[in-house]
């Protein structure tokens, strides 16, 4: 209790201590006031009571001196004295508080933002509500893409009834291509991207509509009112935030759809599920109408009771495979379909997928260049304090104390932190804002990233931190230098000086050997992702444009779908024909998925009159496509490709790619081995391989690729049309004409995005060149702050050497031989420091493996190109002061002292 | 016996102070530091000044009060004397001072054993 009075007392008499000084002067006054009398009473004359008296009390300035002690916050009190000091003398410094306050923001700001990427990704809880027990039920990954990772309806009912591990279990439509909605005004329709969810989707997960409500069980029976969610950026970019959205209909994709409701800004679909795309509404799922038929065609995510384990869901869901039928009408699909596809894992990781890594390699960099940043501070307080020397020697000697020169300079740092970080703060807001607003970067999450308490909490860390790492070393240096040294006029030469040099080389030697390890990481990445850049694709991305085609091939009374396959024909032959006939247009195609999007499978064919094989593999990714559609995206082939002439009534056509063909050859008896012309057979139906294809990379431009079968949209019903076209022109040029020309064809036709296919291979590369990027230019910040270390440490050097550099010349020594010695100094540090690093380097490099591409982590070409760079750049730095050291003029060293 | 005056151990001047104020009531600093020197024999090393450091520290945790007023000799002068609290205070803090000063002299007055075995 009075422990805290007494820390409110002295709170209150460090705000009042000019009053409380004036009441103790007069204290100490009444004092030897009352003293002087006693003395005289006992006989002493005036003067002499008066000194006695002050003898007594022991002197009044070191009275006081304990009082303020005694009463206020003593350190606070020295704090503010030092902040102001160093605010004076930084001030009087503007170049080197620039300097310094520059390098620090750029290592904090990078830290910061950097830190607030992990944060979003890595370290924050998914954006649900108690999203720990949030569970993504998919089978093991594998080659045939979303197919086989994708439940269908009746499993997904079966999995539900079955399991007692979940509260309860949700899931959303997979296939839903861009662009599948088009909402009409009256003008031209506007594409839009939606996705159908399962009616308790949101309830699952914890997220309530911003305004309105989210979906109910009625929503998505049989002949429900069609309704639609809106994400919150949607209402905002096509409604303008229009208060009274909820309740209006709007014509989409033909139908009247209410709105129900807007999502919250903290919900982003495809932030959290489909990194990199933009998701603007959501639509019910009818579980029981038409999508009851399709196949596998859910993702599902399930909500663990509380005190369930991951185990025991695992457990659990492997037990209800034996209930999960592909189809209830299939009954020899009950049981088998998903074996061992049956796997709970954790939501978060996920959606964070193999970003872990990345991630911590990335943190890894912008701490180097913290510490790089701390150590050229370092250096350059050295520098400062060697000219301060005396200036603290003079406090010393006057009787302040070690501590309170290391207090000093520590405050000393600690404002120039506090000005790093601001400036920091400022940088990382910059970029952290920018990055957020990256959506084509496949990341997830990306787009609720901002700069929270967190990450201010980060910041200020970091900068205590940064301070004490470039505030120490200077500090007691200064502090336990030799106090009569620094007094005397000590000239150039002394062994203080000599001392102060190995410091300051060691640093910089850390310096370069902290930059190496960057620069070689950095390269390891650039390298790996320009053999991403190289890998051949199987098709050509440059000069190829892609366009979602609307239309409509419905025919009524159309019994077995021939009827709706030849106006389909008739639609994309048109389409084809006038879109070839615009100037610059080579070739023109259409395929209902693009490569590195979406896509299906449809089982696995096999060779006309085979047993099968035990083990059959995931089959085939399937791709709807036109004669042409190969050709306009630049896929080799061999055989022929489809031609308009296979229709729905003649023989049944595919292409498939060389490695599934390669596959079939291995199983089947065929004389010549060679797949080409031979039949297929795929449950009932037969199908002739007229053509094989290139292997196209489907999914990922870096892996493996499942195999591809191509069908002809003459013969198949396609999920959609995307109008491929490669053109001699730019593919931006093509966008009007080709969009004009769709328009007169289907008045209906959406504006759809005109997409590069080189920006679907961008984005594919994304993440890998978001991380490259990243690490690349913190490297390069490296580099340049280890450049400014070894200029500032030579040209230091050479300063101080001046005079003796005079007396060299004045016995001989050529200008060429002085400069050549003050390049093989700087040679001496960089060779150390490259040395090291290189050493490093190899230590690590391991734990960057799994982050390279076709790259060893101990590539020679990369290790020899940095260290040779480096070598170059500092002897580059060192030239400066080099010139500088060939010009001293003997005489003038000589004289000036 | 070292003609040297006794340093003041940490804490044992806040004793000083409240004690004679609950002896003497209130008191001027002035008074207060001659009174305990008197009290001591001028055996305490006392920096006079040192008195209000201590004054002070024992004001701010409640256990004195102040008042500005005029001394005998008609000079302006701040006194102090001691609160509630501080008497509360005084007790626990004498009795601790009992406890260890008896202590050290049990310890300080500790003989050296030669060997006999004693039975105490």
């Amino acid at each position: 209790m009075s422990r805290l009075l007494q820390l409110a007392n002295r709170i209150r008499a460090f705000f009042r201590s000019r009053s409380i000084d004036r009441d103790l002067d007069a204290e100490l006054e009444a004092h030897l006031a009352l003293a002087i009398d006693d003395y005289v009473a006992r006989g002493y004359s005036r003067q002499d009571a008066r000194r006695a008296a002050l003898i007594h009390l022991g002197g009044i300035q070191q009275a006081r001196e304990k009082h303020r002690t005694t009463r206020g916050l003593m350190t606070l009190d020295i704090f503010f004295q030092d902040a102001k000091y160093t605010f004076r003398t930084l001030f009087r410094d503007p170049g080197f508080t620039f300097i310094a306050v520059l390098i620090l923001a750029l290592g904090i700001g990078a830290n910061v933002a950097v830190f607030s990427v992990v944060n979003t990704i890595l370290l924050r809880p998914l954006p649900f509500a108690d999203s720990g027990r949030l569970v993504w039920i998919a089978p093991p990954p594998s080659k045939c893409g979303m197919s086989c990772a994708t439940y269908s309806t009746d499993a997904y009912d079966e999995f539900r009834e079955h399991t007692r591990s979940f509260t309860d279990v949700t899931g959303y439509f997979a296939f839903s291509g861009p662009g599948n909605l088009s909402l009409s005004f009256g003008g031209a329709p506007i594409p839009a991207t939606g996705i159908d969810v399962i009616h308790n989707f949101f309830q699952l997960l914890g997220v309530n509509a911003a305004m309105g409500r989210t979906f109910n069980a009625a929503d998505a029976e049989n002949g429900a009112a069609p309704v639609i969610l809106l994400s919150n950026a949607w209402w905002h970019t096509q409604f303008n935030a229009d208060p009274n959205i909820v309740g209006k209909s709007f014509d989409i994709n033909g139908r009247q759809t209410t709105v129900i409701g807007v999502l919250p800004t903290t919900f982003d679909f495809g932030s959290v599920f489909a990194p990199g795309t933009k998701v603007d509404a959501l639509t019910p799922l009818n579980l029981y109408g038409p999508p009851r038929n399709w196949g596998n065609i859910i993702t599902m995510i399930g909500r663990l009771k509380p005190g369930v384990t991951l185990a025991q869901a695992r457990g659990d869901a492997a037990q209800a495979v034996k209930f999960m039928c592909w189809n209830n009408r299939r009954p020899e699909s009950c049981g088998t379909a998903y074996r061992d596809g049956v796997v709970p894992v954790s939501l978060k990781s996920y959606v964070m997928g193999r970003l872990r890594r990345s991630l911590i390699v990335l943190w890894c960099a912008v701490a180097a260049i913290l510490l790089i940043a701390c150590v050229n501070l370092s250096n350059l307080l050295l520098s400062r304090a060697a000219a301060r020397s005396k200036e603290f020697a003079m406090r010393s000697a006057l009787g302040a104390s070690r501590t309170r020169i290391v207090t000093q300079l520590l405050t000393e740092s600690m404002i120039l932190s506090a000005g790093g970080a601001i400036f920091g703060l400022l940088l990382a807001a910059i970029l952290v804002s920018w990055l957020a607003h990256q959506g084509s970067i496949a990341l997830p999450m990306l787009s609720l990233l901002h700069l929270d308490g967190a990450a201010i909490g980060w910041t200020v860390m970091i900068a205590v931190v940064a301070a004490l790492i470039f505030g120490l070393a200077p500090g007691l240096r200064l502090a336990t230098g030799n106090l009569q040294e620094a007094l005397k006029d000590s000239g150039p030469g002394t062994g203080t000086g000599r001392k102060h040099e190995r410091i300051r080389s060691i640093l910089v030697v850390s310096e370069v050997a902290l930059a190496c390890m960057l620069l070689v990481g950095a390269g390891l990445l650039l390298r790996s992702f320009l053999k991403v850049l190289d890998v051949d694709l199987g098709f050509q991305p440059a000069r190829a444009a892609a366009i979602s085609v609307d239309y409509d091939d419905s025919v009524p009374n159309d019994k077995d779908g021939s009827l709706s396959a030849l106006k389909r024909s008739a639609i994309f032959q048109e389409v084809i024909a006038r879109v070839s006939a615009l100037p610059g247009v080579e070739a023109a195609g259409i395929v209902d998925y693009l490569p590195l999007g979406q896509n299906r499978a449809w089982g696995t064919p096999l060779p006309e009159g085979i047993k099968p094989p035990n083990k059959i593999p995931a089959g085939p990714l399937v791709y709807v496509a036109t004669p042409g559609y190969l050709r306009a995206m630049g896929t080799p082939l061999r055989g022929r490709d489809f031609a308009w002439s296979d229709g729905p009534k003649s023989e049944q056509v595919v292409i498939i790619d060389a490695a599934f063909a390669k596959y079939l050859a291995g199983i089947a008896n065929w004389t010549d081995g060679d797949a080409l012309g031979k039949t297929l057979v795929n449950g009932k139906s037969k199908m002739r391989i007229v053509g094989i294809a290139d292997d196209v990379h489907e999914q990922s431009t870096e892996e493996n690729t499942g195999w591809q079968i191509y069908y002809p949209a003459t013969q198949q019903g396609p999920s959609g049309a995307e109008l491929v076209i490669r053109t001699r022109l730019q593919p931006s040029a093509l966008a009007t004409p080709v969009l004009q020309t769709l328009r007169e064809m289907n008045p209906k036709q959406t504006a759809a995005d005109f997409k590069p296919i080189q920006m679907l291979v961008d984005h594919a590369n994304s993440p890998r060149r978001f991380f490259m990027l990243l690490v690349a230019s913190f490297a390069t910040l490296g580099l340049l702050l280890a450049a400014l270390g070894i200029y500032g440490v030579i040209g230091y050097s050479v300063t101080r050497k001046t005079q003796e550099i005079g007396i060299r010349m004045a016995l001989g020594a050529s200008a060429q031989r002085v400069e050549r010695d003050v390049l093989a100094g700087t040679l001496r540090l960089a060779l150390t420091g490259v040395a090291l690093g290189t050493i490093a380097s190899l230590a690590v490099a391991r734990l960057i493996a799994t982050l390279l591409y076709g790259t060893s982590p101990f590539d020679v070409i990369t290790y020899l190109a940095i260290t040779v760079g480096l070598l170059l750049v500092a002897l580059a730095s060192g030239y400066i002061p080099a010139r500088r050291a060939a010009r001293v003029d003997p005489m003038a060293a000589l004289r000036s002292n | 016996m070292s003609p040297e005056k006794l340093d003041l151990l940490q804490g044992t001047l806040d004793l000083m102070v409240l004690k004679t104020l609950a002896t003497m009531g209130s008191l001027h600093g002035y008074g207060i530091a001659r009174r305990i020197e008197q009290v001591s024999g001028n055996e305490v090393l006392l920096n006079q000044g040192t008195i209000y450091a201590s004054l002070v520290r024992l004001e701010q945790r409640g256990w004195i009060a102040s008042a500005w007023g005029t001394s005998d000799n008609n000079r302006k002068a701040k006194f102090y004397s001691i609160t509630r609290s501080g008497r509360s205070q005084l007790s626990a803090d004498a009795h601790y001072w009992e406890r260890l000063s008896e202590v050290m002299e049990r310890v300080m007055s500790m003989e050296k054993a030669v060997g006999e075995k004693s039975g105490a």
